[in-house]
């Protein structure tokens, strides 16, 4: 009836993430109680969980992002401890199955359920304002994705309670991660949550690369599109080029699981390096769907605090579709130590050192956009400085493993380790960050707290350096990475600085906590009335903070890039313009219940309970037709109420 | 140093539990002695000590490629925290541009610096990748010696076909000879990896990858497998012992008169997983193990089952 799902998967005998999930439960059930006796049920219904809504969604996916990154960073706290105490002889107090979990949940959460929600997350947000429009292209399934990935998010978490999770490493490699090496749960877990979540990513890409092709406005060609909207079509050009290469992959490492096939087993012709190749065919598109559009944050946030336009508008926009093409091209890096050839390792090598090339005209381009600039410093630019810095240093390491025979030392060393970190704290969550603060009043109508936020950054900053300066000399020490218990006691004085800087990062998390709660509590202090506190450039400060529903009471016409800078330069003063019946989508729950169907169908495949399965999976069916089915999907504000609101907004009482 | 492996768990905890009976002051000291203790000790191991021509190279090859690299990096990060300071928008002396800042002379040098350092980091590349190929010979006057290694659940198995000898977990090889590594796995992808002596490569099951190394200088230099293996990972460790030509005779000899002979039965009990597995010696090894292995990984662990520890052909062989 229940398939493997017994009581023994439940790890009574594991008191550490027992209590772990006791206190996560006991917390989830307080805020549930809250929003029960608070009566906040149909509001959160109506307003969020069935909203179509773009933006809504995008800060859905943002907040799912935060709480994600709490789970991922216990994980590393927990590692770096591991790795502080058991050394010499020293076992720690996390055995090989425990650590081994932690550090492949890590890498897991941190890249699908961090990373990727945060910049799925304000593209959502920002695109469609950039654009000038008034939602994506196809709202609906804008919702269906959100909560993919949020199931997927949910499963991953299960697997703390109920089983295990992968033992694996996070990119899974066979045959450890076939039936033979791993025989539970947990790579299934993993297989699962990711493959469901996948599909989340894939309907995002197709969204909203329709998105920015067809829906943009009046006048907005691609030349005046704003460096983000750029960015943002490169990082989803990429998402639909890659992720059914994932998805595909990982149907094959089912197949192998499930049907005792042999794709990537050792025995019967199975080959486990097609896994390792196709895997990265992915993966390296997968880093540049998260740099990529981080760079359009930088260039966002950069242009408008040093009061310029952003320098080489059209290097930028060749640089990110050059990155966009090239990341297709470098995949065998990650494996120089395969085996292939001279030719074939020195070819690789190469076009990975390309890649410099147009991220360096990035990094000038910024440099000369800061030069002669009247700059601001926000909490967002610190962080795109704190980037500039940072990440050159993380290209040059990158470059440096891009040698395929320096690579020959240091595949797999902890110097690895502490490069893709540089790169992807360095600039994807500084990038995120930078985000946050920037379009924060946006969304809410307030600004974040600065003295929280800069103490934030300043923690973020040194605790980085201090968490993986020491990784890159013990990687040249020759300390390979995922080592449960450290055999050389010399290494240990690093080992503890290490420690320390994951610390500071968590002050870090602490005053990002504090300042969401400063700023709420005193946002009648620092409302943003203009809907530009920043003197921006772009469309989305052109509308009110946070934006009406429709976003553009009347699409405003473009003329140039930075089209609202050039607006407000030519002092268009506000002549009331003519309004018009606007069509929008309605809330629709059909994401929600997909979701709920999706949740059980990869919860029962995981355990083998195969009729809840399918019953999860007809469930999926029925509300796709029935959504498919139903014509009443739109519903119109009229012209008059659109006035209404309008006034309301700008405060111009009763029409003349 | 090299005694590291077996070093008792109590030794790092003396000084700490010291520290509190000293006055702060000296305390900050004794910080900058170990930090200063710890940045030469890092240039003391790893790939930064080479004891053998690739590691030497590879070395000279990673800091050659920063040195190039830092030519660019330096600049920009003084210029980024030199511009943010400079323009502050509190900086009345500064001059300021409101125009849509954009010249063609400029880009033209923006696109050319990061492509002229990558030209020369491509040569670089592509020279260094074929010289240092894992699998190119390493010329030496010495006759090559020919090492088989064979990563288990989660031990190393070294196989010296031209003794008729094996090894786990210790790796002794002649000083100035070089030394023609094949590799396969008899379970998942492991990569073996001497710091001081160079590359590392992958070994996989059912394949065989080829390395060539040389130890340049007597010593005992830390080994392991450099890719996470499963649950015995972190003792998958060994020592690589480099000796004088005459002593690896004398050890060939010696290993030749005691232990136990690698046939069937023990490779078959050596092959279950075990964890910190200390260093072992085989009088004798099945001719063709290497190969065995290989065809046994591919054909898998049901019919291998079967009464022995490999397929059938191959026991024919070994009889």
């Amino acid at each position: 009836m229940l398939g493997n799902l017994t009581w023994a998967a439940i790890p009574f005998d594991q008191p550490l993430p027992l209590y772990a999930m006791g206190v996560v439960g006991i917390f989830i059930l307080a805020v549930l109680g809250l929003v029960t006796v608070k009566g906040w049920w149909p509001y959160l219904w109506r307003e969020w969980l069935t909203s179509v809504d773009h933006k809504r969604i995008g800060a859905m996916y943002f907040i799912l992002g935060l709480v994600m990154l709490l789970r991922g960073y216990t994980d590393a706290i927990m590692m770096r401890s591991q790795q502080a105490i058991a050394v010499g002889g020293a076992q720690g107090y996390l055995p090989p199955d425990h650590y081994d979990q932690i550090f492949s949940s890590h890498g897991t959460i941190m890249i699908f359920f961090v990373a990727m929600p945060f910049v799925i997350g304000l593209m959502n947000f920002v695109v469609p304002l950039q654009l000038g429009v008034r939602d994506v292209a196809f709202p609906t399934l804008n919702s269906v994705s959100f909560w993919l990935t949020a199931s997927g998010a949910l499963l991953i978490n299960v697997s703390l309670v109920i089983g295990n999770f992968a033992r694996t490493g996070w990119m899974g490699y066979p045959p450890l991660s076939g039936l033979a090496f791993s025989p539970g749960v947990g790579v299934d877990y993993y297989l699962w949550s990711l493959q469901i979540s996948g599909i989340g990513t894939l309907l995002t890409g197709v969204n909203f690369v329709t998105t920015i092709l067809k829906l943009r406005a009046p006048g907005m060609i691609y030349f005046r599109m704003p460096v983000f909207c750029w960015t943002a079509l490169a990082a989803n050009m990429l998402i639909i080029a890659a992720f059914p290469i994932l998805t595909a992959t990982f149907v094959m490492l089912l197949l192998d699981r499930y049907v005792g096939m042999h794709f990537f087993t050792n025995d019967a012709g199975g080959n486990q390096m097609m896994y390792v190749n196709l895997f990265w065919a992915w993966g390296h598109p997968e880093v540049y769907i998260l740099i990529l559009p981080m760079f359009g944050v930088y260039s966002e946030v950069v242009a408008t605090f040093s009061g310029k336009g952003l320098f080489s508008y059209r290097s930028m926009v060749l640089a990110t579709l050059g990155i966009c093409i090239l990341s297709f091209m470098v995949w065998l890096h990650h494996f120089f130590t395969m085996g292939a050839g001279a030719d074939v390792n020195a070819f690789f090598g190469i076009m990975s050192a390309i890649i410099a090339v147009p991220t360096g005209v990035k990094i000038f381009n910024w440099l000369f956009t800061l030069y002669r600039g009247r700059i601001v410093f926000t909490t967002s630019i610190l962080f795109a400085i704190g980037f500039m810095v940072t990440f050159v240093l993380g290209g040059m390491t990158g470059v440096l493993l891009a040698v395929p025979p320096v690579d020959f030392v240091l595949h797999n060393s902890v110097f690895l380790v502490a490069h893709f970190h540089n790169v992807i704290i360095g600039g994807v969550v500084f990038g995120a960050l930078a985000g946050y603060n920037y379009w924060f009043p946006k969304a809410f109508g307030f600004t974040l707290d600065e003295r929280w936020g800069k103490a934030s950054f300043w923690c973020w900053l040194v605790g980085f350096y201090l968490a993986f300066v020491p990784l890159y000399v013990l990687g040249l020490m020759g300390m390979t990475r995922r080592l449960q218990h450290i055999p050389d006691p010399s290494w240990r004085p690093l080992l503890l600085v290490a420690e320390l800087g994951a610390i500071v990062i968590f002050f870090a998390i602490v005053c990002m906590i504090a300042q969401l709660y400063v700023s709420i509590r005193t946002r009648e202090v620092r409302r943003d009335l203009t809907g530009d506190p920043w003197n921006g450039r772009t469309l989305e400060w052109a509308t009110s903070s946070p934006p009406p529903a429709y976003n553009f009471a009347v699409l405003p016409r473009v003329e140039t890039i930075d089209a609202f800078w050039e607006m407000k330069r030519k002092g268009l003063t506000r002549v009331e313009p003519a309004y018009e019946t606007v069509e929008m989508p309605r809330n629709s729950p059909i994401g929600f219940v997909i979701a709920f169907f999706a949740v059980i169908a990869g919860f029962s495949a995981i355990w083998h309970i195969w009729w809840l399965v399918i019953l999860g999976l007809l469930g999926i069916a029925v509300t796709v037709l029935t959504f498919g089915w139903s014509e009443n999907r739109e519903r119109e504000i009229p012209a008059n109420e659109i006035a209404r609101m309008e006034r309301a907004r700008l405060g111009l009482g009763r029409p003349a | 140093m090299h005694d590291w492996r077996y070093a008792t768990p109590d030794a790092p905890h003396a000084p700490a539990s010291q520290a509190r009976h000293v006055p702060r002051r000296s305390g900050l000291v004794r910080w900058l002695v170990v930090c200063a203790a710890v940045l030469v000790a890092s240039c003391q191991q790893g790939i930064l000590d080479p004891q053998g021509p690739i590691a030497s190279a590879q070395r000279l090859l990673l800091i050659n490629a920063t040195e190039i690299m830092l030519v660019v990096v330096v600049p920009v990060i003084l210029a980024t925290l030199g511009f943010a300071w400079w323009y502050r928008s509190s900086n009345a002396h500064a001059s300021r541009s409101w125009d849509q800042a954009f010249e063609g002379r400029i880009e033209f040098v923006t696109w050319s610096i990061p492509a002229l350092i990558v030209i020369l980091l491509g040569g670089v590349i592509w020279i260094g990748s074929h010289q240092l190929d894992p699998r190119a010979p390493i010329p030496a006057d010495a006759k090559p010696l020919r090492v088989d290694v064979v990563a288990l659940d989660w031990k190393w198995l070294f196989i010296y076909p031209d003794q008729g000898i094996a090894t786990v977990n210790q790796l002794v090889v002649p000083v100035g000879t070089p030394v023609e590594f094949r590799l396969t796995s008899a379970t998942v992808m492991n990569s073996f990896f001497v710091p001081q002596l160079g590359s590392q490569i992958y070994a996989m099951g059912g394949m065989t990858t080829h390395l060539n190394l040389l130890a340049a200088e007597t010593g005992e230099y830390p080994g392991f497998s450099a890719n996470f293996s499963g649950d015995g990972f972190s003792d998958m460790r060994f020592i690589a012992k480099a000796v004088p030509a005459g002593d690896f005779d004398g050890w060939v000899a010696q290993a030749r008169g005691t232990g136990p002979a690698l046939d069937d039965a023990a490779y078959a009990e050596l092959a279950k997983p075990s964890q910190a597995v200390p260093p072992t010696t085989y009088r004798s090894v099945e001719p063709k193990l290497f190969e065995h292995i290989i065809e046994q990984t591919v054909s898998g662990p049901e019919k291998a089952g079967v009464g022995a520890a490999w397929c059938p052909p191959a026991r024919q062989v070994g009889g």
